[in-house]
Order: structure tokens, then C-alpha cells, then sequence
């Protein structure tokens, strides 16, 4: 390779993107379709909606709950979730004892097909290098205060093994149904960053 | 292997700074880097191990200095060259086409 004049990236990373995409069409290795049907998708059907109809039916189910806590995979499977980043889920489950937390040290593996993409303080590196040395400081920046008496537990995410929180219901929503239930559901809290607050 | 991508402990990152109401994309560009990966890497053209191998990679001031989804444009870039499926002077040359149309 001799004399070769390298060309340099363009600086903005928008063409830079648009460069690689027009080269991965113009190979045949991409269509325009499916690709418009992925954003689809991942912007506006799956998202965290879907954990939260998991939590709200393990809230409601105790059968359910107890197959969702030891197999988690065949279980949200039956609420027709799963697939890309979620091939083998386990979840772990906050009680009045234990606080779980999830992060991904590595990387940014997170439950995709339950909670969607992970957002950016997820991926971004204080999180991931704090989560698992002072959870309980980075609890109190998301405004969770865990008792000392509480164990937290922190999960870290690996490529084959995702996590999801099951919260703790709050006292009050006895007599609700399960849509009620998982409108009250959040994404962090199924991260474990947040508590579910009653209605 | 340990790199800059290993994280967990590390001191002086500073807060964590959550975005409330926070969109799933960020730009135009995310939506189209995220899709041009998911279509890739569902064609089998190479795996998760190797994906993530080429972020590791990275250089790593300008892996902390750079955020997740242009780690996927570095690793997109890199594997498919390691992969055959084209080559640097073809990348260059898609650069060169995307930065004279945007001059035009």
C-alpha cells in the first residue's frame, strides 16, 4: 500500500453515518424498507410500555409472578415479548429487604424487548462505573433513598444475560386493575433507579 | 480483554445527569445509525462478540469522548472492512461523496 492519500472521516458524524449507509445500499447489504420499519419499530412499539405490562400482571397474578421469577424468558414470552436483546432474560424482584439495581459495566446491555432502548445516562460511563462502586449514591441523584436495613443488590448486564426489576407494588392500588396497574409502572423503576409510586 | 471500556469502579467520571422526558433518538443520524446496524447485524455478516471487540478497540480518549452510537458507527465501519464486505478506498470514497454533496 503505497502513496496512498488517505481520506479523513468527515468531521460531522451525520454525513459520516449517511456515508456508511449509502455505501451498505449501494452494496445491497441494507434496504431502504426495513430499515425505516426497524426505526418504526424501536421508536414507537417496543418500549418500556412492555415491561410495565409485565410487572402489572405479576402484581395480579401470583402464578404468574412465581413463573416470571423462576424462568423469566418463557414468561414475558407469554405476553408475546421477546427476541433481539432479550434471548435470555432473568428477573429479580425489590421486597421490603432487597433493592435491585441493573447496570452494564462493559457495555450497555439492557432489556431491550421489555424496556426498549436504554437511554443515554444508561450507556454513558459515570453510571456504569458508579453504579456498582456507590449504588447508593447514585440512588440519591435519581432522588432514592434506600434504608440502610435494605441490601441492594446490583446486576451487571452481560451480552447473553439480561435483567428487569419486578418493584415493589405500593400500598393503595389493591383494588386496581392491570392497566391501571401498569400505567403506574415506570422505566426506571424497572432499572431499579426509581420506586413505583402509588396512584 | 480489560481496556477503557471496562468501566465498573472507575473514579472522576462525575455525575450521572439524567434527561427527563427523554426521546428515544437524539438526531436524525442515531435513527439511521441504529437501523443500518440492526439490518447488518440481522443478515449475519458478523456477531455480537465481534461488534462489541471493535468498540473495545477504539482508542481510549476518543472512546470516553465519543457516545454509544458513534462507538456503532466506529465498530459498523470497522467490521464490515474485516469482513470483506467493502473496502477502505470505498468507505473514503463514500466520504468524499457525502462531503462534496453537502458543499454543493
Amino acid at each position: 500500500m503505497a502513496d496512498h492519500d488517505h481520506t479523513e472521516p468527515p468531521s460531522d458524524t451525520a454525513l459520516r453515518v449517511k456515508a456508511l449507509e449509502s455505501l451498505l445500499l449501494e452494496k445491497g447489504l441494507v434496504e431502504a424498507d426495513t430499515l425505516d420499519a426497524l426505526i418504526q419499530l424501536y421508536e414507537h412499539n417496543i418500549g418500556p410500555q412492555n415491561g410495565a405490562k409485565v410487572v402489572a400482571r405479576a402484581w395480579s397474578d401470583p402464578d404468574y409472578k412465581a413463573r416470571l421469577l423462576a424462568d423469566a424468558t418463557p414468561a414475558i414470552a407469554e405476553l408475546g415479548f421477546g427476541g433481539v436483546q432479550g434471548e435470555d432474560m432473568v428477573v429479580v424482584e425489590n421486597t421490603s429487604e432487597v433493592h435491585n439495581l441493573l447496570v452494564c459495566t462493559l457495555c450497555s446491555c439492557y432489556p431491550w424487548p421489555v424496556l426498549g432502548l436504554p437511554p443515554v445516562w444508561y450507556k454513558a460511563a459515570p453510571y456504569r462505573a458508579r453504579a456498582v462502586s456507590e449504588p447508593r449514591a447514585v440512588l440519591k441523584e435519581f432522588g432514592v433513598e434506600i434504608r440502610d436495613d435494605v441490601e441492594v443488590r446490583v446486576w451487571d448486564s452481560t451480552a447473553e444475560l439480561r435483567y428487569m426489576v419486578l418493584p415493589e407494588r405500593p400500598a393503595g392500588t389493591e383494588g386496581l386493575g392491570e392497566d391501571e396497574l401498569a400505567a403506574l409502572v415506570t422505566r426506571d423503576s424497572m432499572i431499579g433507579v426509581a420506586l413505583v409510586e402509588g396512584a | 480483554m480489560n481496556g477503557i471500556h471496562d468501566l465498573g469502579g472507575m473514579h472522576g467520571l462525575g455525575p450521572v445527569n439524567p434527561e427527563s422526558d427523554e426521546p428515544v433518538f437524539h438526531a436524525e443520524w442515531e435513527r439511521r445509525m441504529f437501523a443500518v446496524l440492526m439490518a447488518t447485524f440481522a443478515s449475519g455478516i458478523y456477531n455480537v462478540d465481534e461488534f462489541r471487540h471493535a468498540i473495545e478497540n477504539m482508542a481510549p480518549a476518543e472512546y470516553l469522548a465519543t457516545s454509544y452510537y458513534e462507538h456503532w458507527l466506529h465498530s459498523l465501519e470497522q467490521v464490515m472492512i474485516d469482513k470483506g464486505q467493502f473496502n477502505r478506498s470505498e468507505l473514503e470514497a463514500a466520504w468524499s461523496n457525502v462531503t462534496a454533496g453537502e458543499a454543493a
